[in-house]
């Protein structure tokens, strides 16, 4: 797959220029083919609204998919939702989705939860595809080789209308890891060091490639981690090129393609690498054998720190504009610089979402949870990412070590990652979350979020401060 | 899609970075289904306190408003855009925005106009100084102007042609429809497809 120049080119260009509608002229952007449209019940109503107000059709229900995620509660499923404001919500999806044709899946259905969960789940997304969400998340699905990224709601009508949008060239950002993870690291701990390392701003503008042996050692699930926060460095998407970790993952998949179909997609797929002697705009190399756990003590996803590490003195802090961040992250946060990050308590602990809601997610924090106990003074959550995940941990006993160490077996959903259902904090709580926001407010008016990896979620739970795995090795049990 | 050429208002000085979509908006206010009163929701946790820039008298009706770098960052939710508009704001000056912002704004024809920090800095103190008082935001020129400040904005050209014209993007695309149409009958025969159901 070379290019009519035999220019050398990086993954994003590649599947940039295989989507091309038309390229612009002049000041006018590059019209761009979408592959793959997903639909969730917050930012989809006035997109649905501004088609019938036009009179204008959906283009392609058969390249769009809809689930119910953001608002669903996550216990009693079987009843209408107590919020009326949230029932309106799914309710006006169900009928878009009647009215236009288009596959949902409810509350209650095998194959619903949280739209990043489903569409690889359901081998919908695919190298090489361009995939999108009124989501901010949907940078998720660069996991297989595939340009994804969040869209307004405008352009999700956009979207229904056309099945393109216009949109100007990205430039491109290497971030490569390179050496071995050490155990109890993982995905979740490299992309909140590499956004502590570039800055809640650092990729604007970029597609973030991600590449290097740690990351083609990760699973497709840990990829999806990583690349599912590329927005929290301000990038729209982050991609890794496919390979044979992707293809085992895809193979056998409700959407895959079958038979000769499969050869000739995987053909395609294998040219989805950056060629040798391409050029991106900016490259980040970080070392994966020098991370240790990481976790947020502030409010914004930069504000990151190794475990082992104490709650930063804004008076150290250079830049003006990052103290006075600092300095209101800490006054929002209740801490005082100097505490050992590790002796920071937590009453609630939410394992689940997009970016830590999946089989092996929970896997890993179970294994940590057999045979101990969540802290009395703690309550946790497991929220899994779909249906079809919570079935997974069910047919495995998951769901028992979870109940029997003390933490709640919920539905699945976006749950208390922004806390649109019941699930939240409440003011002054503070928990240790595998989400990805920690910003003021997001888990619940006054609540306070530290982001961390599922390991760290369940050590947290047993001891009641922010802890790893390790910890309670040494620990007195 | 009304067109913008230049508009005059009271300028509100936000001395904060990474004001995140979730400070415009908190996720409680996206329920609703309709496409307008969502200024309720524009910065609800802030506005609870009377010490906020936005309850002061002099802001109290707004409609430029100067914010510190990194703003609209986080969330897609074009609810952001729709908020500060249904408020009352014409016009956000920042030294950067978001991806998903800088686009939703442009969408719905708030104008972001992107200034370099130290005039951001500059336009702070003299807001802060002389609280009251109006800043022009000319499309046409690219400028913003408050008493005796004169600063460059930068805006991506298209947007700015699209802002001044009034026109939808929807329509603009459509004008392609055939080269659409071509596009389409080329992709390969193995990308997937949903499994629709008969629209009613």
């Amino acid at each position: 797959m070379t290019s009519p120049t035999g220019k050398a080119r990086t993954l994003a260009e590649k599947v940039w220029e295989s989507h091309l509608v038309r390229r612009g002229e002049g000041a006018e952007p590059d019209l761009l083919y979408i592959d793959l449209h997903l639909l969730h019940e917050v930012t989809s109503p006035q997109a649905f609204d501004g088609l019938r107000l036009a009179g204008r059709q959906l283009r392609r229900p058969d390249l769009t998919i809809a689930t119910e995620d953001h608002n669903v509660p996550t216990v009693d499923i079987e009843l209408p939702i107590a919020d009326p404001v949230s029932r309106t919500q799914v309710d006006t999806l169900r009928r878009n989705c009647k009215e236009f044709g288009v596959r949902l899946h409810p509350m209650g259905d095998a194959e619903q939860g949280i739209v990043h969960v489903i569409g690889p789940q359901l081998g919908l997304t695919q190298p090489g595809m361009t995939v999108v969400c009124g989501d901010s998340h949907t940078s998720t699905h660069g996991a297989f080789g595939a340009i994804a990224f969040g869209i307004g709601t405008s352009e999700v009508e956009h979207v229904m209308a056309t099945q393109t949008l216009p949109l100007r060239p990205f430039k491109t950002m290497a971030i490569t890891v390179d050496g071995e993870l050490r155990p109890g690291v993982t995905a979740k701990d490299i992309i909140l060091a590499v956004i502590a390392k570039i800055g809640t701003g650092g990729g604007q503008g970029y597609i973030l490639e991600y590449r290097g042996s740690a990351i083609e050692a990760l699973s497709m699930e840990a990829r999806m981690t990583v690349c599912n926060m590329s927005i929290e460095a301000g990038a729209r998407a982050g991609m890794i090129a496919p390979d044979e970790t992707t293809f085992e993952y895809l193979k056998g998949r409700a959407h895959a393609p079958q038979g000769a179909d499969w050869d000739a997609a995987v053909e395609n797929w294998r040219e989805l690498r950056t060629d040798d002697g391409a050029e991106f705009d900016a490259e980040v190399h970080l070392d994966a054998s020098t991370l240790t756990p990481f976790v947020t003590w502030g409010t914004n996803p930069g504000q990151g720190l190794p475990l082992g590490a104490e709650v930063p003195d804004p008076e150290a802090i250079p830049d003006e504009n990052d103290r006075i961040a600092a300095e209101k992250a800490l006054s929002y946060m209740d801490l005082k610089p100097g505490t050992p990050l590790r002796e920071i308590a937590v009453d609630t602990v939410f394992l689940g979402s997009c970016t830590n809601g999946r089989i092996e997610d929970l896997r890993a924090a179970a294994e940590v949870l057999r045979g101990r106990k969540v802290a009395d003074s703690v309550r946790m959550l497991v929220v899994p990412g779909s249906m079809r995940v919570r079935k997974a941990a069910e047919a495995e006993g998951l769901d028992q070590v979870f109940t029997e160490a003390g933490a709640e077996w919920r539905q699945a959903g976006c749950s208390m990652c922004l806390g649109m259902n019941p699930d939240q904090l409440k003011p002054g709580e503070r928990s240790a979350s595998t989400s990805n926001r920690n910003f003021e407010g997001r888990q619940g008016k006054g609540g306070r979020t530290h982001l961390v990896s599922p390991l760290v979620a369940a050590a947290t739970a047993v001891r009641g401060t922010l802890s790893s795995p390790e910890d309670l090795l040494t620990a007195a049990r | 899609m009304e067109p913008f050429t230049q508009h005059t208002g009271v300028g509100v000085p936000l001395r904060r970075s990474n004001v995140d979509t979730d400070q415009i908006i908190p996720a409680v206010y996206l329920k609703r289904v309709t496409r307008t009163g969502f200024e309720d929701g524009l910065f609800a946790a802030w506005r609870g306190d009377e010490d906020f820039i936005l309850n002061q008298e002099p802001f109290k009706n707004a409609s430029v408003l100067v914010a510190g770098p990194d703003f609209g960052t986080g969330s897609s939710r074009e609810h952001a855009v729709w908020a500060l508009m249904d408020y009352g704001f014409k016009v956000v000056i920042s030294a950067r925005f978001a991806d998903i912002f800088r686009g939703n704004s442009g969408k719905g024809g708030l104008v972001a106009a992107q200034c370099e920090q130290h005039d951001v800095e500059l336009l702070w103190k003299l807001l802060e100084n002389e609280p009251g008082t109006e800043v022009t935001v000319d499309l046409e020129t690219k400028t913003v102007r408050a008493k005796d400040f004169t600063a460059p904005f930068q805006i991506d050209d298209y947007v700015r042609w699209r802002l001044l014209e009034g026109l939808d993007d929807i329509a603009l695309t459509l004008r392609h429809a055939g080269e659409i149409d071509t596009f389409e009958a080329g992709r390969p025969s193995w990308k997937p497809t949903t499994t629709p159901v008969a629209a009613s």
